[in-house]
């Protein structure tokens, strides 16, 4: 059962990453999430030891880096990518500080042997808010990444799109740790949109080809992790840069 | 000329703690051409930017009208690396109907097919009659234009303006227009407006418009020759 329940979670949590992935490399920030998803790391330390959910230890934790980096970019002017270095790497320090040995691999890349129905649950309402919410600021944010005036004079609320956007990447990312871990959750979002690129000559099929490629390649690392017993985390991303390999066969 | 569109009454903006604009006055008229000119820096750019609410001010702005477009200059626009956006796709954040963007693309002179190029994939000169297209495509009263021509070459130079004549002389508009072009002023301008972040000459372009007025502007001597005909 708890392999129905993680097939589940794959394809909407892996679509939605995807799905927003997508969103998130045309605003050049999709390797945001792998800094971000190893500050969950002590997060999941601790749900680990104390034994709660590890996307219920993750969230604040991302929240509190999401927060942190715009902070920081607020008062420095420094750029977004060096700010998010400074703060996962402070998250990585602390997580090694106190997370026990025998809790590091899974903290890492990822472990769906606890996954029960209220985790999954949670999992497929929060990827459909998710996803919902990307599909509304979708089409403003992209005009915004081409001409931030002309949004603008569209009444597009910029600021507020901006929160959302954030709070979507943080909900993806406390998620996405439960199956790849704190250390590849880049991979859930950068490389299928990277793959829906690939083969995409519009936006319809580049963001709808991000959730494809993003659920296809969960539900085929998860059924090799059935079949092998090898790490799930790094067998996502294994099938995910397949996917990508194969697209560049087909780029248009 | 009928009545007034846009009044501006001591207009003072200040970004980052610099004046960039100081005491700003004058009115356009619907239907109008004003022609804003001035050198690199002078507050041409956040002028237009002010009047459409994007930059904080201290004055008088009044619109006489909400149906206003606004074009940047085309250097502003991010054209690489963009998701693969068709200009279909890029039409419909307008959420206009697919009529009215053939009827826009036929009035500017680009192929329909286009709409299914992707976005940074056509010329400067296409890809400038396409954002014009964008700004028309609901009918504004009103274009704020910033630098229409630049980076395009003579020829599309006067394919770009020949357009906007169109436009003002068919669709009754009324343009604000950002421009280094001197020639433009004396053809299609019904006023203009100096900019060196102050009012230094306001009026109709054969009335303000003499090389005092023009050294006041750029700083440096510059002649122009009117080539008359008898």
């Amino acid at each position: 059962m708890e392999f129905i329940f993680a097939l589940i979670i794959g394809l909407f949590l892996g679509g939605t990453a995807g799905y927003l992935g997508t969103l998130m490399l045309s605003q050049r920030m999709a390797l945001v999430a792998g800094p971000l998803g190893h500050l969950t790391l002590p997060g999941i330390a601790l749900a680990l030891i104390f034994h709660f959910d590890v996307s219920l230890g993750a969230f604040p934790f991302v929240i509190f880096g999401i927060f942190f980096i715009w902070l920081f970019e607020m008062n420095t002017k420094l750029p977004m990518e060096a700010l998010t270095a400074i703060v996962f790497a402070t998250g990585v320090a602390i997580t090694f500080l106190f997370l026990p040995e025998e809790k590091t691999v899974p903290a890492l890349i990822g472990d769906i042997s606890q996954i029960n129905f209220p985790a999954t649950l949670i999992s497929v309402v929060l990827s459909l808010f998710v996803f919902f919410a990307t599909k509304k600021i979708y089409s403003p944010m992209i005009l915004a990444g081409i001409s931030e005036d002309l949004a603008k004079t569209q009444s597009i609320n910029l600021k507020r799109y901006h929160f959302l956007y954030l709070l979507c990447i943080a909900l993806i990312v406390a998620l996405g740790v439960r199956i790849v871990g704190g250390l590849m959750t880049a991979a859930l979002v950068a490389i299928p949109a990277c793959t829906a690129k690939n083969v995409s000559m519009n936006l319809i099929q580049y963001s709808y080809g991000g959730f494809l490629f993003g659920s296809l390649s969960c539900i085929l690392g998860m059924v090799v992790f059935k079949l092998t017993d090898l790490p799930i985390g790094p067998l996502i991303v294994i099938a995910s840069t397949s996917f990508f390999l194969i697209s560049l066969l087909f780029k248009r | 000329m009928s009545g007034e569109i846009l009044k501006v009454k001591n207009l003072n903006v200040v970004l980052d703690g610099e004046e960039i604009i100081k005491d700003l006055t004058f009115e356009v008229k619907e239907r109008e051409t004003l022609i804003i000119l001035g050198p690199n820096g002078a507050g041409k750019t956040t002028l237009l930017r002010t009047l459409i609410g994007l930059n904080p001010y201290s004055g008088e702005i009044t619109w006489y009208t909400k149906s206003i477009s606004y074009l940047p200059p085309q250097e502003l626009f991010q054209r690489k690396g963009l998701p693969p956006l068709s200009i279909g796709e890029f039409f419909g954040f307008k959420k206009v109907t697919s009529e009215n963007v053939l009827t826009i693309f036929s009035a500017v002179g680009l192929d329909p097919s286009l709409l299914q190029r992707r976005f940074g994939a056509v010329s400067t000169g296409q890809f400038q009659r396409m954002l014009i297209a964008w700004a028309l495509v609901d009918q504004p009263k009103v274009l704020l234009f910033d630098e229409p021509t630049s980076g395009i070459d003579i020829g599309g130079q006067e394919t770009i303006y020949s357009l906007l004549h169109r436009f003002w002389q068919e669709w009754n508009l009324t343009i604000l227009l950002v421009t280094h072009d001197l020639n433009i002023v004396w053809e299609q301008a019904n006023n203009v407006l100096c900019l060196n972040r102050e009012n230094l000459c306001y009026g109709k372009p054969r009335e303000v418009i003499t090389p005092k007025t023009l050294e006041k502007i750029y700083g440096t001597g510059i002649k122009f020759y009117e080539h008359k005909h008898n």
